[in-house]
């Protein structure tokens, strides 16, 4: 058996911890640069705030219905996630956190246990340790306790525990379970199957082997061999390296001038650089795109990018930074109003890997002093906050992005923390 | 910046063989990391009890309350400090200065526990 724990409308459940208030109240999270609405509580989704919809469009119709406005906080968002997953890993052998608000967990060897007042326990403990209410649903295979999950919000919000073990249950959960949002039923696939005829989840488990794997290929089996309460998806609980890393932002006012275009282009490569010394690995494809703002019509529109390939792998700040300087050089054209840059970093190989070429060779001492230096500027960082010490390509912080709502960083950082008054 | 690199010479440390890690505030304060918040003192109310003025206060929330412990709670949505003290399934929230009164829960009253306090860290001044 599996179980997947999900938050309930999670961002703004991190809010409320700290913000009693706002409990019952309506609360909207802004994504970065305060653009778009990422997230909603139960009460802005019941006054129609759509998902996505952009800050100025809605903004007055927020302040009319006095909808709280945070922007996106992800120190304490990813805090108190944390703070969830070990709560949860301490009920279980085996956890996979699947996103920042959701986990599967592995119950098999659990046969002398009742579930569901095991899983009751769970969600009663998560809300005691870390404030944060949680939805949790149990089924035979992870596909089914996804669709268990959602019977739990929507049929059970005051139990918030729903299990699925006999052929009943599971039957009459699918019969009522729309087929395009089954876990991993795409968009082309809903339409395909809505055009013969299967709208539900069970309509789907009953179809044949052969239609399934001749239209929907071996995985779309494997996700109706899970439908019918065959197991094929196993826990993943060591999270497979990264495959690329990418940081992007729209910038807080579009600009034409180089020189600050190199300051964002060197905070988001240092930033990526960082990322990839945490996973130990290295970068072989420094990849820069930059465009206009694609929603203004009247300005000219421009949007190119370039990719170097590094003559050996790295992780130095310094290096990344010259090469992702080197492919904005290349893409820029002056008398563009800019409004969005990415670095990318790929073909990333572990750092043990690392060879060096002929013709960048770097004497083994000074290889060793840069990756000191790195070592410290990352320490210093992770004491002192963000930024505090950084290479001078990234110039000051006159173009900082606009988070207007952010909430304290409570547990993160010290002059943040909760203040009570008595 | 200069990285100040530690150099081994000389003769090996005959402490070497024994060397056990430092003494960690984190280890001895805290019980359950994932229920563990820090919460600041604003107000004299609970001199008392001798919780003062920006006193640091450790606060795990996996606690359930007992007799006269310290707690943070939640009433009528507003955070607050007081001792908690239950009889025959009365919930009583007592200040530790004589000149406030005590508060008595009633069940129309929006209250919850927020975290029981561990420990208090006073900076002496």
């Amino acid at each position: 058996m599996f179980a997947l724990v999900d938050c309930n409308n999670f961002y703004a459940s991190c809010e409320r911890v700290f913000k009693p208030e706002l409990n019952g109240k309506p609360i909207v999270v802004l994504s970065n640069n305060d653009g778009n609405v990422i997230a909603r509580s139960k009460e802005a989704k019941a006054l129609g705030v759509e998902m996505t919809a952009p800050l100025f469009k809605i903004k007055s119709f927020l302040e009319k219905n006095h909808i709280h406005i945070f922007s996106s906080n992800y120190a304490l968002y990813g805090d108190l996630s944390e703070r969830v997953m070990n709560t949860l890993a301490e009920f279980v052998p085996r956890i996979e956190v699947y996103s920042i608000d959701e986990a599967f967990l592995d119950f098999s060897g659990f046969i002398y246990k009742d579930l569901a007042t095991l899983n009751q326990q769970i969600r009663q403990s998560v809300k005691q340790n870390v404030g944060i209410p949680v939805s949790i649903g149990v089924a035979p295979t992870k596909t089914l306790a996804k669709i268990a999950n959602h019977v739990a919000k929507q049929q059970f919000p005051e139990k918030g525990v729903f299990v699925a073990n006999d052929a009943q249950t599971i039957e009459q959960m699918l019969q009522v379970f729309p087929v395009d949002r089954v876990w991993g039923i795409g968009r082309n696939h809903t339409k395909f199957l809505q055009k013969r005829g299967i709208e539900s989840a069970w309509q789907l488990a009953q179809a044949s082997d052969s239609f399934v794997q001749k239209n929907m290929t071996v995985i779309g089996l494997r996700t109706v061999k899970e439908l019918r309460g065959e197991s094929c998806l196993q826990m993943e609980d060591v999270t497979p390296p990264r495959k690329g890393i990418i940081t992007s932002r729209s910038f807080a006012k579009t600009t034409d001038d180089l020189n600050l275009l190199k300051e964002y282009i060197a905070t988001y490569a240092s930033r990526a650089a960082e990322k990839l010394r945490l996973q130990n690995s290295c970068t072989t494809l420094v990849h820069v795109s930059l465009r206009t703002n694609r929603f203004n019509r009247n300005a000219p529109q421009y949007s190119k990018s370039c990719s170097i390939q590094l003559p050996t792998g790295s992780n130095d700040s310094s290096e990344v930074v010259r090469y992702a300087h080197r492919a904005l050089e290349k893409i820029y054209l002056p008398n563009y109003q800019y409004k969005k840059a990415q670095v990318s970093l790929t073909g990333l190989i572990p750092k043990q890997e690392v060879q060096n070429d002929l013709f960048s060779y770097k004497a083994p001492q000074e290889q060793e002093k840069q990756e000191k230096l790195m070592q410290m500027l990352d320490k210093v960082n992770t004491k002192l906050g963000r930024d505090k010490v950084k290479l001078a390509a990234l110039g000051s912080d006159k173009w900082k992005s606009h988070a207007q709502y952010m909430s304290p960083r409570y547990t993160t950082r010290w002059e943040d923390i909760l203040k009570v008054k008595v | 910046m200069f990285p100040i690199l530690k150099v081994k010479a000389g003769f090996p440390s005959p402490a070497e063989p024994y060397l056990e890690n430092p003494l960690d505030l984190n280890e001895k304060l805290i019980q359950n990391r994932s229920a563990t918040f820090f919460v600041e003192v604003d107000g004299d109310s609970m001199e008392g009890d001798a919780i003062f003025h920006q006193d640091l206060l450790i606060v795990d929330r996996s606690l359930t309350p007992q007799n006269n412990q310290i707690v943070v709670a939640v009433l009528d949505n507003n955070f607050t400090i007081k001792r908690f003290h239950k009889e025959k399934n009365q919930i009583q929230l007592l200040a530790g200065n004589p000149n406030f009164k005590a508060i008595q829960i009633s069940p129309e009253m929006d209250f919850y526990i927020w975290g029981v306090v561990t420990y208090v860290i006073h900076k002496v001044r």
